[in-house]
């Protein structure tokens, strides 16, 4: 035992320098592995937090038209957040696309925001901090644009759903929907 | 003491067959091969398929899987538009709509399975006072697992001259107390498998064990395969780490 | 008042001068001297603290997903191993975690008493440590109530009907604990919340047990004091490199359960949904509480069987007092170590007998095992503190850790 002691301690002292790289390379590639598999772990975990099967897979909503005559609106809930359904009346489809496309803070014209020209389907959720606007209920305020009003910081929204004054970036989202038959559309 | 506590948890390891602590004592349950058993053992998805055939042809007169969705179905290989099909053959009730009714709808991919009774109470009045347990967990639920189902399958037997056979019940040699409340479910050639496989009593008890099995632990393919990479990455690492511990420690006396 | 000094410079020595982070790490990780003959059972303690932020972090997640209603939470836990994603993975973590956590600790508990670490001037460094032992019981058995399973339902009712035994009081107690007049609603909710709590104040006392720990250092298998710098190693990179290997052998263990073996430790009974109208054949406590199980099953009288079980948690706490033996190392205690395996096996078929029903041979089996509980804490080890004669200590770590390289295990050298 003594003698391989000593033997142990004269190969060190001459190969010294090899075996400090020797080290520093074994350390270095089990700690890279090491973290690896820490933050591999730590995402799996974290994962958890979004959203789970059973929320993904409610993503669809049927909604019919018929009760909604001309110039009245609907809320429908889809994943969790109100969907405005407006029936839009001639003249409201008409200031919607007589505005000049470049005097928009979000330039979208309203050709490309509807399937039907009848019928403006829109998140009713503001996007500058995710307040629901009014305009919906007949006593609303609908803003200067006559589209819809959020109350919270005070953004105006046109008959297309489109920010016209205010703090909000963005027009309300379209969402993705399909007309099923001529009275029902499926969202999501 | 060390060692021979490695030595235990080794064997819980190496032996799967027994997945609980508590079911060893079950002597009496004659051990099955399962594809799904062991390091590498995944289930075997036309056999699934088959036990899901079973299960809606014998099983789901009395008995709920609850806890399973149709669009969990997607693991025994069905398409998109298959599962859509199977849930439209479900009614399920929803609402209330906007006059304030109830009402009945087909059922989507994203509804769970709707069970033959509406709440416990109406399951045993419909049969004899006694309650068809749910099956989702079934398999997790029983000490022996997938084992115990099968043997309870296959355990009915004649009944002895001088047992005692309570009125309804049915001479089971794997139910505790030997008298079940259910007849004997399955015989063979009593489903014509899709897939055309020969339906002894034997295969139709094996997948639809199986089918339980699956729907108690859905995660178990991908719990496996996860599993052994882990293991894998672990041992390596440990190796590693012991490597690194025997070098710093090598001028220590 | 004198700000200490310290060696650093520029904003490492600024903000040490004020919150001493710097040396805080330097004394008590860096460099804190530890004793160089530590064995492999000194890697538990770190285990322990591991597996307790494992259980901490991974139970957060689960709770965001939880829901402590008596009508959801079967299914809330069912939705977590289907739906979430990993959720299977998160939930069983967390269960086989448990169970880890009492294997470790266990091993922990064992590794002082065959070493005496709860000797002077460690007292209180070990009755801090009962006291997680408590704590970590508590939290665990209300935690086994949230999946709100057939033995989660029936082990609830079981266990806080142990505190009917207390004359008068007993029924006003149980009623108070449950929030009604059965296990329902409000017990679960009350869990919940309890389970979520206790395991922060397990935080605060491992606290405690560190501060405590680092008075004197750590105890080592030769249960003599560290006497010059010789005896001892800084902790870093020596003792966290091991506990980094020792964490890697534990992680294949566990989970090599998840992945492989979730519900092995777990009973059946707990994935059929709670039912107060069904009792299961036989309710058996989670393994760990088995042998205090038993204990409580080994008296016929109510009031003395519960009385006896909590006594056999409340006899660690005395510990240090009743042996009251010089030498700290089983090493150097013949007749001690006798007396300790013959009290680790005694362990072991206590939580045998637990599992088993509690008639015949087996109650018999029970009884002397309690009996052997109680007179190995209180008969036997203040007799050998009075008459056991130690072998002879080495002088010391180093002189101990070269001798026994050159020759052989010093357990041949007899004291006169």
């Amino acid at each position: 035992m003594a003698k391989k002691i000593i033997e142990n301690k004269y190969q060190e002292s001459t190969e010294t320098k090899i075996d400090t790289e020797k080290r520093d390379f074994l350390f270095l590639t089990t700690g890279g592995l090491a973290i690896a598999g820490g933050a591999l772990t730590a995402w799996s975990l974290i994962n958890t937090m979004n959203p789970a099967k059973d929320v993904l897979a409610l993503s669809s909503t049927e909604v019919d038209l018929t009760p909604i005559d001309e110039g009245q609106s609907l809320t429908v809930m889809w994943r969790g957040k109100p969907v405005f359904i407006k029936h839009r009346t001639q003249i409201e489809i008409q200031e919607a696309r007589e505005v000049d496309i470049d005097s928009l803070k979000h330039k979208d014209l309203d050709e490309s925001r509807v399937k039907n020209p009848s019928w403006l389907v829109v998140l009713g959720v503001c996007t500058h901090l995710g307040c629901v606007p009014l305009g919906q209920k007949v006593g609303d305020a609908k803003g200067d644009f006559g589209g819809w009003f959020c109350p919270c910081h005070g953004s105006h929204y046109d008959t297309s759903g489109r920010i016209r004054k205010g703090p909000a970036p963005l027009n309300l989202e379209v969402p993705p929907y399909e007309f099923v038959s001529e009275e029902i559309i499926k969202i999501g | 003491m060390k060692i021979g506590f490695i030595k235990y948890i080794l064997i819980f390891f190496l032996s799967f067959h027994s997945i609980n602590l508590y079911s060893a004592g079950k002597a009496d349950l004659v051990e099955q091969k399962w594809p799904f058993d062991g390091f590498f053992g995944r289930f075997d998805q036309s056999s699934l398929q088959r036990g899901f055939q079973v299960y809606r042809e014998v099983c789901a007169g009395c008995h709920g899987i609850r806890l399973v969705s149709f669009r969990d179905l997607a693991a025994l290989g069905y398409t998109n538009d298959d599962i859509k099909s199977i849930a439209s053959e479900y009614e399920i009730e929803d609402g209330p709509n906007d006059e304030g009714e109830m009402f009945t709808r087909f059922a989507k991919p994203s509804d769970k399975f709707v069970g033959p009774y509406r709440n416990k109470n109406e399951a045993r009045a419909s049969n004899n006072g006694s309650y068809p347990p749910d099956l989702s967990l079934i398999v997790k639920a029983r000490a022996g697992g997938a084992d115990y189902l099968y043997n309870l399958l296959n355990g009915y037997k004649e009944v002895p001259e001088n047992f005692r056979l309570n009125d309804g019940m049915y001479y089971n040699t794997i139910y505790p107390g030997k008298q079940i409340a259910m007849p004997q479910p399955i015989y063979d050639d009593m489903v014509e498998y899709e897939d055309n496989t020969p339906a002894s009593q034997d295969q139709i008890i094996r997948d639809v064990t199986s089918f339980l099995a699956w729907t108690a632990e859905p995660e178990l393919d991908e719990r496996k395969s996860i599993g052994v990479r882990v293991l894998l990455f672990l041992f390596l690492l440990t190796l590693m780490l012991y490597a690194v511990k025997r070098k710093i420690w090598r001028d220590v006396e | 008042m004198q700000v200490k000094s310290n060696n650093y410079t520029g904003v490492k020595k600024w903000v040490d001068e004020r919150l001493p982070v710097f040396s805080f790490v330097e004394d008590n990780l860096t460099n804190y001297p530890t004793p160089k003959n530590l064995s492999y059972f000194w890697n538990f303690g770190s285990l322990a603290g591991i597996t307790l932020v494992i259980m901490i972090v991974t139970g957060i997640l689960l709770a965001m997903q939880y829901t402590a209603n008596s009508d959801l939470a079967f299914d809330s836990v069912e939705r977590i191993m289907r739906d979430v994603n990993n959720g299977w993975l998160l939930r069983y973590l967390h269960m086989n975690g448990a169970h880890m956590f009492f294997i470790v600790v266990y091993i922990h508990i064992f590794r002082g008493l065959y070493y005496g670490s709860y000797k002077s001037p460690r007292e209180i460094l070990w009755m801090l440590g009962v006291t997680i032992l408590l704590l970590m019981m508590a939290t665990a058995f209300m935690g086994y109530v949230l999946p709100w399973g057939q033995m989660s339902f029936w082990g609830a009712t079981v266990i806080t009907n142990l505190f009917s035994a207390f004359p008068i009081i007993g029924e006003s107690i149980v009623t108070f604990l449950w929030g009604g007049f059965s296990v329902d609603n409000p017990t679960l909710s009350r869990f919940f919340v309890l389970h979520y709590l206790l395991p922060f104040a397990i935080v605060g006392v491992v606290v405690l047990h560190i501060v405590a720990l680092h008075m004197h250092g750590s105890n080592n298998p030769l249960g003599i004091d560290v006497k010059s710098d010789g005896d001892t190693i800084p902790f870093h990179p020596y003792y966290t490199v091991k506990d980094y290997y020792g964490l890697g052998v534990f992680l294949i263990f566990y989970l090599g359960l998840v992945f492989f073996a979730p519900n092995f430790l777990g009973h059946p009974d707990n994935y059929i949904p709670a039912d107060p109208l069904v009792t299961p054949a036989h309710i058996v406590p989670e393994w760990y509480f088995l042998p205090f199980y038993a204990i409580l099953r080994a008296v016929p009288d109510k009031l003395m069987g519960v009385l006896l079980m909590f006594s056999a948690v409340a006899v660690l706490f005395i510990l240090p007092w009743l042996d009251t033996h010089k030498v700290r190392s089983s090493q150097f205690r013949p007749y001690y170590k006798q007396f300790f395996w013959l009290f680790f096996v005694n362990c072991f078929v206590l939580g045998w007998v637990g599992a088993m029903p509690a008639e015949g041979i087996y109650v018999t089996i029970s009884r002397i095992a309690t009996a052997y509980y109680f007179i190995f804490f209180l008969v036997i080890m203040p007799l050998l503190s009075k008459f056991e004669k130690g072998r002879v200590l080495p002088s010391s770590i180093a002189s101990s850790v070269l001798s026994d390289k050159f020759e052989s295990a010093p357990d041949q050298s007899f004291a006169k």
